[in-house]
């Protein structure tokens, strides 16, 4: 593709001054569901298309772009979207979370606390976080207008019901600046608690929804929970097999078929840094010095 | 007992609600045209009529379901009298779920059917507030009891409930909040009779205990005589005739009552 | 206590050529405290049309029927319903009640609607109940179930559970046997003594004698033009 086809990271102008109406709306307004006329992008919904939208519109030739699915780096989704933009729009790439200035995720938030100026893009698959007990749309919105959100903790109440505890593990629903609830994409919740407070704007793009909203810096998020069986943000219960770190959140990582499995950093800059710090694992091995990373 | 008597009579001498001139119209059509009535504290109104009658449009108004095109709707809330047409949505919402309760004619529309029991009894509640899930079980269970369900049934969908079953679920989930004013369309309909009357019973015991005010509307003139004070009887929109229960039904003074009343099967 | 001005009654019959029947014109009567009234008359007289004009169930045309304080003619259907519930009883030779709730209930439920705690409700109802010769075993079923004489004790003992100062009793000693009609009649007697007002329809004549002061003959209220 030659980079003279394309208006700067992709969109044209007017379609990036429509959205950026709208995440002003969305930072005016936090927590609440802005619709936008949400573009096709040359990719499949489901891959990040509204957090593609959000992160055009917001980039300028300055930014420096980092872009993580479940916390790493090289996935398949985060290396394309990352070539996207390089293609599209130029713009300098990193993995280390420090460096960026705009960082897209798709269900994570990076273990490394965000600093002001920084924007974290999330991709959001479905925004309403009312959607599967309340099928219709109209009467989300007239819920959310109202502030009627007994139904949220009806879920909850179900949950303890069926399994003894708040089985809900991610896409856990939060109420913002105790205003609006909010479905803050399929992060896990261990997450949750970052959510609130962060020094970085957080975005949510919703492409086939068509919806954009905002948590904008240091916005207090609160977990919805009951007094007895309060919020408790989860892990496994094990330190990382390659840095040895006991706070990040793990994936667990099947190596062989008889049982053998290891657990390391779901987010890949993390763990590599405390490598590179001389953290060693259970299973790791001390990082060879001078292999920068890249 | 002199005294009882006379503490229950100051406290039903201010309605808790006043209907004044209401009128709907579909177009041409009307709905219901120039309904006024009161409705005392611990009082049952009947509202009884053909279909077509302009009962259940009657309701719709009152309830705030649809918007009358003339009159007040004024209920005695805490902070005094408001009329309810007037009101905006939110509060009018806000009352729906805490001073007012409609039981559905079918369950499955006062219901959330993929719910369990239970969370179709809390819902109320943690709209209203309610954080404490131990709390709201509780009060799940004691309502499940208080409209005969087992409580081993507390996280069974109403989807697995007979039809008599999910009609007392819904009436558990209605007065869970203790309102003051319920609004029933058809409560009984579509019970086998030996259900009706066990959930007339239930529906009885509960408004004399909770000082509920009920306005029931139903064809069944049977169901308002056990149930109902007063009656109201509607034909082409209009209260054809109104006043106390038994009297209406014995000794009918408007041609469509006589007709209405000699109408019914005797058994 | 009781006492009814100039009444008329008529039915107009929409459905059947508006025909308009009168029932009953001029009729006077008045029932003091302590008193008990025998309303006599053959059958279709108008006995019992006037005793449910005086319980509100039947419109008057005309007149006034004034029970204590209020004029039943011209109340309101909340003042007829608060009047039913504290001051006025009636026993009908019909049990009229909910299905499926236990006679202690059906008794005990005048008293249950005037606020008093229900233990001791239920307790005035067993009291009520014993003496009329329910066997325990029944209090706990439905007395829909139950015989006409059975059904007509409940309905007695329903009446008398609240010490109304103003009774209506529409043959309340039908259809039972020697014994119960002897505790009916002293209930009767018990609520004259403590002066209820009593208007009562007895075919029983023996009954009559025993606890009526006066009788009056309805034929004297039937109109003239009617045949």
């Amino acid at each position: 593709m030659s980079d003279q086809a394309y208006n700067f990271a992709y969109l044209d102008e007017d379609t990036k001054r429509m959205i950026r109406r709208a995440i002003l709306k969305g930072v005016a307004i936090p927590g609440y569901q802005v619709p936008f006329a949400s573009r096709e992008m040359p990719m499949p919904y489901g891959w990040g298309t509204g957090g593609v939208q959000v992160t055009a519109a917001c980039l300028t030739p300055d930014d420096v772009l980092k872009v993580i699915d479940q916390g790493a780096d090289d996935t398949t989704n985060a290396v394309s979207i990352r070539k996207f933009f390089v293609a599209t729009a130029g713009v300098a790439v990193t993995e280390a979370t420090d460096q960026a200035t705009i960082i897209q995720t798709r269900h994570r938030i990076p273990e490394a606390a965000l600093t002001a100026g920084q924007i974290l893009v999330y991709q959001v698959p479905i925004p309403e976080p009312l959607r599967f007990l309340e099928p219709r749309e109209t009467e989300t919105r007239k819920l959310h207008e109202l502030e009627e959100y007994g139904l949220m903790h009806v879920k909850l109440y179900e949950d303890i019901a069926k399994h003894g505890q708040i089985a809900t593990s991610y896409a856990y629903p939060v109420r913002v600046e105790g205003r609006y609830v909010m479905d803050p994409s399929p992060i896990p919740k261990f997450d949750n608690p970052k959510l609130s407070g962060n020094a970085a704007l957080q975005l949510f793009g919703a492409g086939r929804e068509q919806r954009i909203y905002a948590v904008p810096p240091f916005t207090h998020v609160v977990s919805l929970d009951f007094d007895d069986h309060p919020f408790s943000p989860s892990k496994a219960n094990h330190a990382c097999d390659l840095c040895a770190s006991d706070t990040s959140y793990l994936d667990e990582v099947i190596t062989d078929d008889e049982g053998g499995r290891m657990f390391v950093c779901s987010d890949t800059d993390y763990c590599a840094s405390r490598r590179a710090g001389g953290h060693v694992g259970a299973l790791g091995a001390p990082l060879a010095t001078g292999k920068a990373v890249q | 007992m002199t005294d009882l008597s006379h503490t229950f009579a100051a406290a039903a001498d201010k309605p808790l609600l006043q209907v004044k001139n209401l009128t709907k119209r579909y177009g041409a059509r009307i709905g219901c045209a120039d309904i006024s009535f009161d409705v005392y504290p611990g009082e049952v109104v009947g509202i009884v009529g053909e279909s077509g009658s302009g009962k259940s449009t009657l309701l719709s108004c009152l309830a705030g379901h649809l918007r009358p095109d003339q009159g007040e709707v004024i209920f005695e809330t805490a902070q005094g009298a408001r009329d309810t047409v007037l009101m905006g949505e939110a509060e009018r919402r806000r009352l729906a779920r805490t001073d007012w309760a409609y039981v559905h004619q079918n369950p499955r529309d006062g219901l959330r059917m993929g719910v369990s029991a239970g969370g179709n009894v809390g819902e109320r509640l943690m709209a209203i507030g309610a954080r404490h899930y131990g709390g709201i079980r509780d009060k799940a269970i004691d309502w499940l009891g208080r409209v005969e369900i087992d409580a081993g049934r507390v996280d069974d969908r109403p989807s697995a409930f007979s039809g008599g079953m999910q009609q007392r679920l819904q009436i558990a989930r209605n007065l869970v909040t203790a309102p003051r004013l319920v609004f029933m369309d058809e409560p009984t309909g579509g019970l086998d009779v030996s259900v009706q009357a066990r959930l007339l019973d239930l529906l009885r015991g509960l408004v004399r205990e909770m000082g509920l005010s009920a306005i029931i509307v139903t064809h069944d003139l049977a169901v308002v005589r056990l149930l109902a004070d007063r009656l109201m009887v509607m034909k082409g929109g209009h209260v054809v005739e109104a006043g106390l229960t038994d009297q209406v039904l014995d000794d009918p003074q408007h041609e469509y009552t006589q007709l209405l009343v000699s109408s019914v099967l005797q058994v | 206590m009781i006492e009814i001005e100039n009444l008329c009654k008529s039915f107009t019959l929409h459905n059947q050529n508006a025909a308009v029947i009168p029932v009953m014109a001029g009729a006077n009567l008045a029932v003091g405290r302590g008193e008990c009234v025998g309303l006599i008359g053959a059958s279709g007289a108008g006995k019992s049309t006037l005793m449910r004009m005086v319980w509100g169930n039947y419109l008057a045309a005309s007149g006034t029927i004034r029970v204590g304080s209020l004029d039943v003619v011209t109340a309101s259907p909340r003042q007829i319903i608060a009047l039913r519930r504290e001051t006025l009883g009636y026993v009908s030779q019909f049990l009229r009640v909910v299905p499926r709730v236990p006679t202690l209930d059906v008794v005990a439920e005048p008293l249950l609607n005037l606020g008093v705690p229900a233990g001791t409700a239920r307790a005035r109802a067993a009291e009520l109940l014993a003496r009329l010769n329910i066997p325990q075993r029944l209090w706990d079923l439905s007395p829909t179930t139950f015989s006409g004489g059975e059904q007509q004790r409940v309905n007695i003992a329903r009446g008398f559970a609240h010490p109304f100062p103003a009774l209506l009793l529409d043959e309340p000693t039908a259809s039972l046997d020697a014994a119960n009609r002897e505790v009916v009649l002293t209930l009767i007697l018990e609520a004259k003594a403590r002066g209820a007002a009593i208007l009562g329809i007895f075919h029983d004549e023996g009954a009559r004698d025993r606890v009526c002061d006066r009788l009056i003959d309805v034929r004297a209220f039937t109109p003239k033009a009617a045949a």
